[in-house]
């Protein structure tokens, strides 16, 4: 599949096979649940990341599912490049009806960053001026779990964080994504 | 990012006409966030810009389960969660109403009655944020100071399906947490539950019960003397 046909893809699920919502009630529902975890956390800001990230995973997970039902993939993808591909012009255009463009590819091409033009999880945000949260939040670092979750469950166990964010003053927001490995099948011990 | 729930919440016995003031002066100070020098801040970007913008409602069901699940580690029954619920919905509620306040603009009414404000919740809000206005609006007979507006379905309880030992849960607390801020808002002050009241057409329809605090009525009262 090329890639102007993923785009094309992206778009058709997005218009025709997804129930949609008012965006602002998702960006301040994420808003209330971030504020809450700063203020349960004490303002323990890599405590927060780590949780957020923690309930990306829960999500990705199971958002999976609703990824490939939606999507009707059939094949594999057949290399890592394919996969952000996907993940950017199908993923993230269904649920969040955004694309993040794909850049700064290592040369084994085993790590590749999303640039987030938009982010309507951010949009109304500003961090908390207490001199910590611009140096140690990061936002939307949910979004860094799904991809975590939802690849683990096809197979990729990847790291995924953010290396800036407008919200702390960056000039971009940037996701990094690492492939560590293929999981391979493994069969159950004892199996007969 | 002020996380403080409004003055009306906390002190309800208080006169609804003292100023907040004290607690925001601070506002003034300068501030010492960074901000990108090539990238418009929140400030400059117009605020309407996502007045019509959608996102899946998967996303939202997704965000919103895990939500409810964070909230029910550190509670202690149904009724703890489901206050849980109500604050989370009652910061939405703030700044929903803002929002929606902030646009209608010049035409931008200040309701003043009981009627007025309900009306405003069950129409307004109600389409602005779940595109639909509540299925309906009653007064509870018995109660002078009670009203229910009712949901056959909302939309937060699409994909919630609520354990046995739990059956008593209803996360719609999370619209009534909404309602209730709007209701503050206006210096309506009350108390918002949300309840289970299935029918043969719609077994997840939900009641949100409005109770006003006294003052409220009173003052309606006098109104309805002039």
């Amino acid at each position: 599949m090329s890639s102007t046909s993923r785009a094309r893809l992206g778009e058709e699920v997005w218009k025709l096979r997804t129930d949609k919502i008012n965006a602002e009630l998702v960006t301040l529902t994420y808003g209330s649940v971030v504020a809450q975890l700063c203020k349960d956390l004490d303002g323990d800001y890599a405590e927060v990341n780590k949780q957020l990230d923690k309930m990306g995973y829960n999500i990705g997970l199971r958002l999976i599912e609703d990824f490939l039902a939606k999507s009707n993939m059939q094949q594999k993808c057949a290399n890592f490049r394919d996969t952000a591909d996907v993940i950017s012009k199908v993923g993230f255009k269904m649920f969040l009806n955004i694309t993040p463009t794909i850049v700064n590819w290592s040369s084994d091409n085993k790590q590749f960053s999303l640039l987030f033009d938009e982010n309507p999880l951010a949009d109304f945000v500003e961090l908390p001026d207490d001199g910590k949260a611009q140096s140690d939040l990061w936002y939307s670092n949910m979004l860094c779990g799904v991809i975590r979750g939802a690849l683990e469950m096809v197979q990729m166990s990847v790291d995924a964080h953010f290396v800036s964010d407008v919200l702390r003053g960056n000039d971009t927001t940037e996701m990094r994504i690492n492939l560590i490995r293929y999981i391979e099948d493994e069969m159950p011990q004892d199996d007969e | 990012m002020n996380r403080d729930p409004s003055p009306f919440r906390t002190a309800s016995t208080a006169s609804t006409a003292t100023s907040p003031t004290p607690k925001y002066a601070n506002l003034t100070a300068s501030t010492n966030l960074r901000y990108s020098l090539t990238r418009k801040s929140i400030y400059d970007r117009h605020l309407n810009r996502t007045k019509t913008s959608e996102l899946s409602k998967s996303a939202f069901a997704f965000l919103f389960g895990e939500m409810v699940q964070y909230a029910q580690k550190k509670v202690y029954g149904v009724q703890d969660l489901e206050k849980k619920l109500n604050l989370h919905g009652y910061a939405v509620g703030q700044r929903f109403l803002e929002l929606l306040l902030w646009r209608d603009g010049r035409t931008a009414k200040r309701e003043t009655r009981i009627l007025g404000i309900l009306q405003f919740i069950s129409h307004q809000l109600y389409r602005a944020i779940f595109q639909k206005q509540a299925d309906t609006l009653e007064k509870v007979r018995e109660n002078e100071d009670e009203y229910m507006i009712s949901d056959n379905d909302p939309v937060v309880n699409t994909y919630i399906s609520v354990p046995k030992e739990m059956s008593q849960l209803n996360c719609g607390a999370f619209i009534a947490g909404i309602i209730e801020a709007v209701l503050d808002g206006h210096c309506f002050p009350a108390k918002v539950t949300a309840h289970t009241a299935p029918n043969e057409m719609w077994p997840g329809r939900t009641v949100f019960l409005i109770k006003f605090e006294p003052e409220v009525l009173e003052r309606e009262a006098l109104r309805v003397g002039s």
